[in-house]
């Protein structure tokens, strides 16, 4: 699974490393919200390219179109929980038996106690009550037929250890996580990216800030941060002075409720 | 950056969770964001002060009832070291929890309460942190400002606890007075037990030497996966892909492959940033041969002059994690040991330890969840193997429920033979 966000480029990274000289033997799949950075989806199909992998694109537009999922509507719509149908459709589909993802323990609660091999049943869904324990490294990814594993080699990064991995490995990351100029709204707390896919209200009125992002999801609910970091050394200079968790900072879908994230962890999302 | 991994155990009464949290915050490790969440839940569930456990409590009924149900990892960094904490929870499956912590760690960390001194649990941490062989053992003797900071008292503790540790295999065992409360030897000297001249815990945490506790001696090379790229840039490219399971591989070395027993030399070891002059544990490389010879996933490369045991008789203690069936003699299980699967009958069990007396109590009908005991295994086909004690990575294996897939034992080997 691969979102263009920092940690499943670190991800990529790593795999290109551990099958070289040889190609990926698993293709690379984005689930397409439709509501994507455009400089994020640009640096996608290069990065892919580079690697000469097999992209597969799993698109929340045509779960919409399909009528599989109602649009959410309102200023505070986001696809972001409508993913969770377009993924388990597209594991479906190719008949996946296990995906890697490149979420971290450190990153949410409900994610600091996930597996290494996460097991999802029929539905997709996680059961954070009966997980396989695991010992060493020895891990046990057996499954019947219509399950799969869900797979996180980097659960125990934390966001620093991603930033310092991409600084000594030199790995290319999109610009939407350096500081630039953009034109921003102010929602909770969070600066929000003026574009297409939010609506605003007419107190939200938007600025020009300097901003980067620390996560990369949806445009519709990834806020930026002020920052004046423009290289990977001024970075990670800010993420190791941060006194504020990179989602507590950045992402509007965390905020439902204090369980949000493991809500939508046990219907099937990453 | 060097990483130490330590698991914590002890009951919620111990202050393990203020401990951590106590490690956590003076180390400037928890967000402010987390904190305010944490405060909040803290009042609404009317808690008189903030509540540390729920940084780790991440689950919703693990809030809701107030205890930990999982096994929690938690990161800290300081100029020295990145850590991994393993939060082991005292209450429920305690012992399958704490073998989970504990496999990978290179410290455990045992809290005693210092007005109640060595009880029961406390013994049954230190058993089953010898029996995981975890290298560095330190016992934090906590609450010592509810007994006037007494060196009489620690020292009590100390001796008690020393003597229980005698009839384990401990290598190194570390004793420090601390208050997980008011801070004092967490991250700081405490300047109210100036008769204690040991380290802090973080300093002895930051300092305690781990490089050597990997076996460099004995060369084992578990095949993960082969690599042939079939393009036309690398046309006859047949690599060996995997992790170094001990010992040292360099180019030019003469190696075995397991099972086959043939002989080659190591051409070249590669990795993506070009080849390296020698790979040793924990580095994942690819290694080439001079010869094209037979080798597949779950082989085994080692020295022709250092070879694991070869067989499909192999003694082990197992801790049970079956919450539904019970172990016992006759039974078929799916194994899983470095690379290699396979499948194993329980020949015989010969002894259930009582893990909080040592107690063995010989050929018990079955083992039962979170119990542990000595069985006999034969297996479908050779397993290579060394005795857990001297290779944690060749030494240990998982058995699975082939009927629900379910993870149902940690086995270690302490023998081959019937």
């Amino acid at each position: 699974m691969f979102s263009g966000g920092k940690d499943s480029i670190v991800m990529l990274h790593l795999a290109a490393k551990a099958f070289w000289p040889a190609r990926l033997p698993f293709p690379v799949m984005h689930v397409d919200t439709g509501h994507n950075f455009p400089e994020v989806l640009e640096f996608r199909d290069r990065r892919v390219g580079e690697l000469e992998a097999r992209l597969v694109v799993a698109s929340v537009q045509q779960s919409i179109n399909e009528g599989k999922v109602v649009e959410e509507t309102g200023p505070r719509a986001s696809r972001n929980r409508l993913q969770t149908t377009t993924l388990l459709d597209a594991i479906e589909e190719h008949r996946f038996d296990a995906l890697f993802g490149g979420a971290r323990r450190d990153e949410e609660k409900a994610r600091a106690k996930e597996r290494v091999y996460s097991f999802r049943d029929d539905f997709g869904q996680w059961d954070p009550k009966n997980q396989r324990p695991e010992l060493w490294n020895l891990y046990n990814g057996r499954i019947r037929q219509g399950e799969h594993i869900r797979v996180f080699p980097i659960s125990n990064w934390t966001e620093l250890d991603i930033w310092q991995y991409i600084a000594r490995e030199n790995v290319e990351i999109p610009q939407v996580y350096f500081a630039h100029e953009r034109q921003v709204f102010s929602r909770d707390d969070m600066w929000l990216a003026d574009s297409e896919f939010v609506t605003r209200s007419e107190d939200e009125v938007v600025v020009t800030r300097k901003v980067r992002y620390r996560t990369v999801g949806d445009m519709s609910c990834t806020g930026a941060v002020e920052s004046e970091a423009e290289t990977l050394e001024q970075i990670i200079e800010e993420v190791s002075a941060t006194r504020i968790t990179e989602r507590g900072a950045t992402r509007a879908d965390d905020r439902v409720s204090e369980a949000a994230m493991e809500d939508r962890k046990k219907e099937g999302y990453f | 950056m060097e990483f130490l991994r330590f698991a914590t155990a002890g009951s919620v009464d111990d202050g393990k969770s203020t401990l951590i949290g106590r490690l956590l915050y003076d180390t400037k490790s928890i967000f402010q964001d987390q904190m305010e969440s944490i405060e909040a839940t803290s009042i609404q569930m009317g808690n008189d002060y903030t509540n540390l456990a729920l940084l780790t409590d991440g689950l919703r009924a693990e809030r809701e009832q107030g205890i930990t149900i999982d096994v929690a990892y938690r990161y800290f960094a300081t100029p020295k070291r990145k850590f991994i904490i393993a939060d082991t929870p005292g209450h429920t499956q305690y012992t399958r929890n704490m073998v989970t912590g504990a496999s990978t760690a290179d410290v455990a960390l045992v809290l005693v309460d210092a007005r109640h001194g060595v009880v029961e649990q406390s013994k049954r941490h230190a058993f089953l942190a010898s029996l995981l062989r975890i290298p560095h053992l330190v016992v934090c003797v906590n609450k010592m400002d509810l007994i006037d900071y007494d060196e009489k008292a620690f020292n009590t503790v100390k001796e008690e606890f020393r003597n229980f540790a005698m009839k384990l295999d401990i290598s190194d065992l570390t004793f420090i007075p601390v208050s997980a409360l008011h801070g004092d030897n967490v991250v700081e000297r405490s300047a109210n037990m100036p008769w204690y001249e040991g380290s802090s815990l973080l300093h002895h945490l930051e300092e305690v030497h781990i490089a050597s506790d990997r076996n460099h001696i004995d060369a084992r090379f578990p095949v993960q996966y082969v690599i042939r790229p079939q393009s036309d840039d690398h046309h006859d490219y047949r690599g060996y892909a995997g992790t170094v399971a001990g010992g040292v591989f360099k180019p030019g070395d003469e190696v075995m492959v397991l099972p086959s027993g043939f002989t080659s030399t190591v051409a070249s070891i590669d990795s993506f940033d070009g080849p390296v002059s020698e790979a040793f544990g924990p580095m994942a490389v690819t290694i080439r041969l001079t010869d094209d010879i037979d080798v597949s996933r779950g082989d085994m490369i080692c020295r022709p002059n250092n070879q694991p045991t070869s067989s499909q008789d192999l003694q082990a203690m197992l801790c049970w994690m079956s919450e539904t069936s019970p172990l016992a003699p006759r039974m078929k299980l799916a194994l899983k040991h470095t690379t290699r699967p396979s499948r194993v009958m329980v020949a015989d069990l010969q002894y259930r330890i009582d893990v909080n007396t040592l107690h063995r109590e010989e050929n018990p009908e079955t083992l039962t969840l979170n119990e542990i005991g000595r069985v006999s295994l034969r297996s479908t086909q050779p397993l290579f193997f060394d005795e857990y004690r001297r290779n944690r990575n060749t030494g240990s294996f998982i058995l699975i429920d082939e009927a629900t897939n379910a993870t149902v034992a940690a086995g270690i080997i302490v023998g081959s033979g019937t």
